[in-house]
C-alpha cells in the first residue's frame, strides 16, 4: 500500500516487519525517529517477541547487538556520524565474529567541527570494518534494503548496515510503498545461525588467535564479502520478483548508453545528480550516471562495464580524505583502471553543504570539456579558506579556524536568497 | 541444660571443614557431579587467584542454574589463558566479544533469552579488576541501572596483570606497578585514589552485592547460588590475589587473601537493593603488615629504613574500612559462620555470612 511517511518511520515499519528479536538503541541525530518508531513498536505490543533495550552509549548498543546474535537472536541497532565512531569497536567485532547483526547508519559528518547534518564521512569510517555497506538513494529503497538485509546477514552470517542519507532521506516525508507482513515473512525466513550459544551444545565464540591462524580467518573475511558479491545481486532479483520493484542490488546505471561523461555517486544526491543529467542530455550533452548500490563489497568488475567506453568519471562524493582526496574516487578508479577512462574527483555536500544541479551540471560540463581539475571542491568559498590561510600564516596564536571562518561568514540568515 | 553453639575453627579460618559437614552444605567443588566450567590443562600462571575464583564460582552458578548457562567474558587473563587458539578451557557456552562490553554483551545475551522464551538459561558475565572498574565501568553502570538479568562477577587482582601489571584504578595505595613505580617520596600508587566498585554497585540499589575472597571459597560459593537466587543485576566482587602481578610466592595465593580479609584492607559483606546486610567478621585482626610484607609489590614499604608513615596510612585505611562495616562487632554469631547447621536454611552454607 502507497503511503506518504517520513523515511525514518517507513523504516522503522520495515524493520519491525523483519522481526527483529532485540532492538538495541542509543539516540543520535538523525537517527532518532527510527528508533523512537520501533520503540512505539515493541511498547504497543505491535511488534511481539522483541526486546528493546534502552542502553548508555552506542558501543554499549552495538556490544548488546552482539550478545544478542550470537545467543540466536535477529538483532538491530540504528546510529550516526559519532555515535559509529564511539561503536567502533564493536562494529569490527560484530563482523570479527561472523554476527549478522543489521544497522541503520543515518549518514552525518563527523566533527569537530560539530555538524548534525549529511555526509558520508561516517560510512566512509568504517568501509574496512567487514560489514556489507548498502546505499539507499531514496526512502523506498530505504525500506526495501532492510528486508533485503536481514535476508543477505543471515545468509551469509555478516553483518549488513543500511545507509540511508540523513535527514535527506531520514526526515523526507514521501509515498512508499509498505510490503506486507505476509510478503516479507516469505521473503526473510527465521533465523537459522551458524553459531550459537547453547547449554545443550556448549561452544566458546571469541577465542583469541594467533598468528598461526589469524590471516586465515580474515581471508575467510574476504570471501564472504565476495560471497555477498554474488548474494547481493540475487536477493536483489529474488525481492524484484516478490515485491514487483526493483531496489538494491550492486550499481544502477542512468542513461549511460554512448555517454562520453559518466558520474558515480552513492545515495540520494543521485536523484539530483540525475535531474541534472536529464537537463545536460536535452542539451545533446552525452552523459549517464552509475549509482553503487553496495560500497561494500566493492562491485568493481559490475561498475567497470557499467562505466563502458565513457571517456571521463566523475565521482561526487560527500566524504574527504584528508590528504589524499576522495574514498569512493580511489575505489572507482581501480574498477576503471585499464580501460582509459579519467577519473574525476568532486568533493561535494560536505556537513550537509547543498548539491545544486546547477553546480553539477557546471561540473559535469568541465569535465567533459577536459577542464575539471583531478580534485575539486563543489561550491568551495576560496575567499574564506584564504582569509583564514592569510590568519594563520601572519600570527602564531591565530585562534580556533571554524570560529574564525563563521565569523567572516557573518550571519547565517544573510545568506539566504 | 546449657547449649554451647558448635564451631569449626579446624582450617584455622571460619571456612568450614566440608567433611564435617552434612551431604548438602558440602561444597559445589567436592561434588563428583561439578562441571568443570573452567577446565584443567588452561595456561594461567601457577598460584593464579583468577583461576581459583572462575573455576568455584562458574561451578556454583552452573549448579545454581541447573546446567543452564551463559558465560561472557571481558578480554584479560581468564580470556587469554583459557582460549588459545583452537583450544579452549570453557565446558560451558562462552562468550568473549572486547575488554569493556562485558556487561552489555550479557544483556544482549539475556535479552535474546527473554525474546526467545528461554528463562530456564541463565547468564554470567566476567572480567578482571580493568574490564570491570576502568574500561568496562560505563557498560557495567548501564546494565545496573537498567537492572537487566545478570551476574557480573569482577576478579579483582588490582591491577593490568596480562598486559605486564599496570595500575588500575583498583590497585592499593603505595602498591607497585609496572606504572607506579616504587621510587621517588611517594613510592607506588598515590594515595586518595582508587575506585570501590561494590560500594557503586550498592549505590545502584541492585537486587544484590557481594564480596567474597579466594580463601573462603565456600563463603564464595555460597554468594554465588545466593545471587543466583534472585533476578535483575548481581554483582559479585572477588578478591584474587596475582603472584606475578604481586610478587609474591606462587603457594601465597590463598593466605594472602585470607590476610586481605583479617586485616580488613578487603571487606567481606553483602548487600542486597542498596544497604549492606551481612559482614563477614575479622577473628583476630591482624596489622596490615603481615598482609604487606610476603608480596614484593610492597617492598619498598621495608627495604632499609623502611616506610612506617606510609605502613600507618594503609592501616588507617584497614581500620576505616573495620568502622565502616563493623568488621569486629559485638554479635559473635554473626561472625562465626553457620553456628547451628540445622537451622541454615543455605544449601551452600558459607564461613562468616
Amino acid at each position: 500500500m502507497l503511503r506518504q511517511l517520513e523515511g525514518s518511520r517507513a523504516v522503522a515499519e520495515a524493520v519491525g516487519l523483519c522481526r527483529p528479536e532485540v532492538v538495541c538503541a542509543y539516540p543520535i541525530s538523525p537517527q532518532t525517529h527510527i528508533i523512537e518508531g520501533i520503540g512505539a513498536l515493541v511498547k504497543s505490543g505491535a511488534l511481539e517477541h522483541c526486546e528493546f533495550i534502552n542502553v548508555e552509549s552506542e558501543f554499549a548498543a552495538m556490544s548488546v547487538c552482539i550478545g544478542a546474535s550470537a545467543a540466536g537472536a535477529r538483532a538491530y541497532t540504528a546510529t550516526a556520524s559519532q555515535g559509529l565512531l564511539y561503536m567502533m569497536e564493536a562494529v569490527y567485532n560484530a563482523s570479527g565474529l561472523g554476527l549478522p547483526v543489521v544497522m541503520t547508519l543515518a549518514n552525518r559528518a563527523i566533527g569537530a567541527p560539530i555538524n548534525i547534518w549529511n555526509d558520508h564521512s561516517d560510512a566512509m569510517a568504517v568501509r574496512d570494518a567487514g560489514w556489507i555497506q548498502l546505499f539507499a538513494e531514496t526512502n523506498q529503497e530505504a525500506v526495501d534494503l532492510h528486508v533485503q538485509a536481514f535476508r543477505l546477514a543471515e545468509e551469509l552470517s555478516m553483518p549488513v548496515m543500511v545507509c540511508m542519507d540523513g535527514f535527506i532521506l531520514t526526515h523526507a516525508v514521501e509515498a512508499v510503498e509498505m510490503p506486507t507482513q505476509a510478503q516479507v515473512d516469505a521473503f526473510v525466513p527465521p533465523y537459522e545461525p551458524r553459531q550459537v550459544l547453547d547449554p545443550a551444545d556448549p561452544v566458546s565464540i571469541g577465542a583469541m588467535v594467533g598468528p598461526e591462524a589469524f590471516e586465515e580467518v580474515r581471508y575467510l573475511a574476504h570471501v564472504k564479502q565476495l560471497q555477498a558479491l554474488e548474494r547481493i545481486p540475487a536477493v536483489a532479483a529474488e525481492f524484484a520478483a516478490a515485491f514487483g520493484r526493483t531496489s538494491g542490488g550492486l550499481v544502477h546505471g542512468y542513461r549511460c548508453e554512448d555517454a562520453e561523461v559518466i558520474v558515480v555517486a552513492l545515495g540520494s544526491v543521485l536523484g539530483t545528480i540525475k535531474d541534472a543529467v536529464d537537463e545536460l542530455r536535452q542539451r545533446q550533452v552525452r552523459v549517464g550516471v552509475v549509482g553503487v548500490g553496495s560500497f561494500r563489497p566493492f562491485p568493481e568488475a559490475a561498475l567497470r562495464d557499467a562505466l563502458g567506453d565513457a571517456a571521463t568519471v566523475v565521482v561526487v562524493e560527500k566524504a574527504l580524505a584528508p590528504g589524499a582526496g576522495g574514498i569512493l574516487a580511489r575505489d572507482v578508479t581501480m574498477a576503471a583502471a585499464g580501460g582509459g577512462a579519467e577519473v574525476r574527483t568532486v568533493i561535494a555536500g560536505l556537513g550537509g553543504r547543498p548539491i545544486t544541479k546547477a553546480s553539477l551540471a557546471a561540473v559535469i560540463e568541465a569535465a567533459g570539456r577536459g577542464e575539471l581539475e583531478a580534485l575539486h571542491f563543489l561550491d568551495l568559498d576560496h575567499t574564506l579558506v584564504d582569509r583564514e590561510l592569510a590568519r594563520m600564516g601572519t600570527q602564531r596564536r591565530s585562534g580556533p579556524a571554524a570560529e574564525n571562518i563563521l565569523r567572516d561568514v557573518g550571519v547565517v540568515s544573510a545568506r539566504v536568497r | 541444660m546449657a547449649m554451647q553453639p558448635v564451631k569449626f575453627y579446624q582450617t584455622g579460618s571460619f571456612a568450614v571443614g566440608n567433611r564435617l559437614l552434612p551431604v548438602r552444605y558440602r561444597t559445589v567443588q567436592s561434588d563428583a557431579g561439578r562441571t568443570n566450567s573452567l577446565n584443567s590443562g588452561h595456561r594461567a600462571c601457577q598460584g593464579c587467584g583468577e583461576a581459583l575464583g572462575a573455576r568455584y564460582a562458574l561451578d556454583a552458578a552452573m549448579r545454581a542454574a541447573n546446567g543452564k548457562m551463559i558465560a561472557v567474558n571481558a578480554t584479560g587473563c581468564l580470556e587469554v589463558f583459557s582460549t588459545p587458539y583452537p583450544e579452549t578451557s570453557w565446558r560451558v557456552p562462552w562468550l568473549h566479544s572486547l575488554f569493556a562490553n562485558a556487561p552489555s554483551v550479557a544483556t544482549g545475551v539475556a535479552a535474546a533469552l527473554r525474546a526467545k522464551g528461554r528463562h530456564d538459561v541463565r547468564v554470567v558475565a566476567q572480567a578482571g579488576d580493568g574490564g570491570t572498574v576502568d574500561i568496562g565501568f560505563a557498560c557495567l553502570s548501564g546494565m545496573f541501572e537498567r537492572n537487566d538479568d545478570v551476574l557480573f562477577i569482577c576478579y579483582d587482582n588490582q591491577g593490568y596483570m596480562n598486559t605486564g601489571v599496570q595500575r588500575s584504578s583498583a590497585t592499593p595505595p603505595a602498591a607497585r606497578t609496572a606504572t607506579t613505580e616504587a621510587v621517588g617520596p611517594e613510592p607506588g600508587n598515590p594515595f586518595g585514589q582508587g575506585k570501590d566498585v561494590a560500594r557503586l554497585a550498592t549505590a545502584h540499589g541492585i537486587p544484590y552485592v557481594a564480596t567474597a575472597t579466594v580463601a573462603e571459597l565456600h563463603d564464595l560459593e555460597y554468594k554465588v547460588h545466593r545471587a543466583m537466587e534472585v533476578h535483575g543485576a548481581r554483582y559479585l566482587h572477588v578478591f584474587v590475589p596475582c603472584p606475578l602481578g604481586w610478587q609474591a610466592a606462587s603457594s601465597d595465593t590463598v593466605r594472602l587473601a585470607r590476610l586481605a580479609k583479617e586485616t580488613g584492607l578487603f571487606p567481606v559483606y553483602e548487600a542486597e537493593h542498596g544497604e549492606v546486610t551481612s559482614v563477614s567478621r575479622i577473628r583476630r585482626p591482624l596489622p596490615v603488615e603481615e598482609y604487606l610484607r610476603p608480596q614484593g609489590r610492597y617492598r619498598h614499604l621495608f627495604a632499609g629504613e623502611g616506610r612506617p608513615d606510609i605502613v600507618a596510612r594503609l592501616q588507617a585505611m584497614a581500620d576505616a574500612n573495620i568502622r565502616r562495616y563493623g568488621l569486629l562487632g559485638p554479635d559473635e554469631g554473626a561472625g562465626d559462620g553457620p553456628a547451628t547447621l540445622a537451622d541454615d536454611p543455605a544449601p551452600a552454607a558459607g564461613g562468616g555470612r
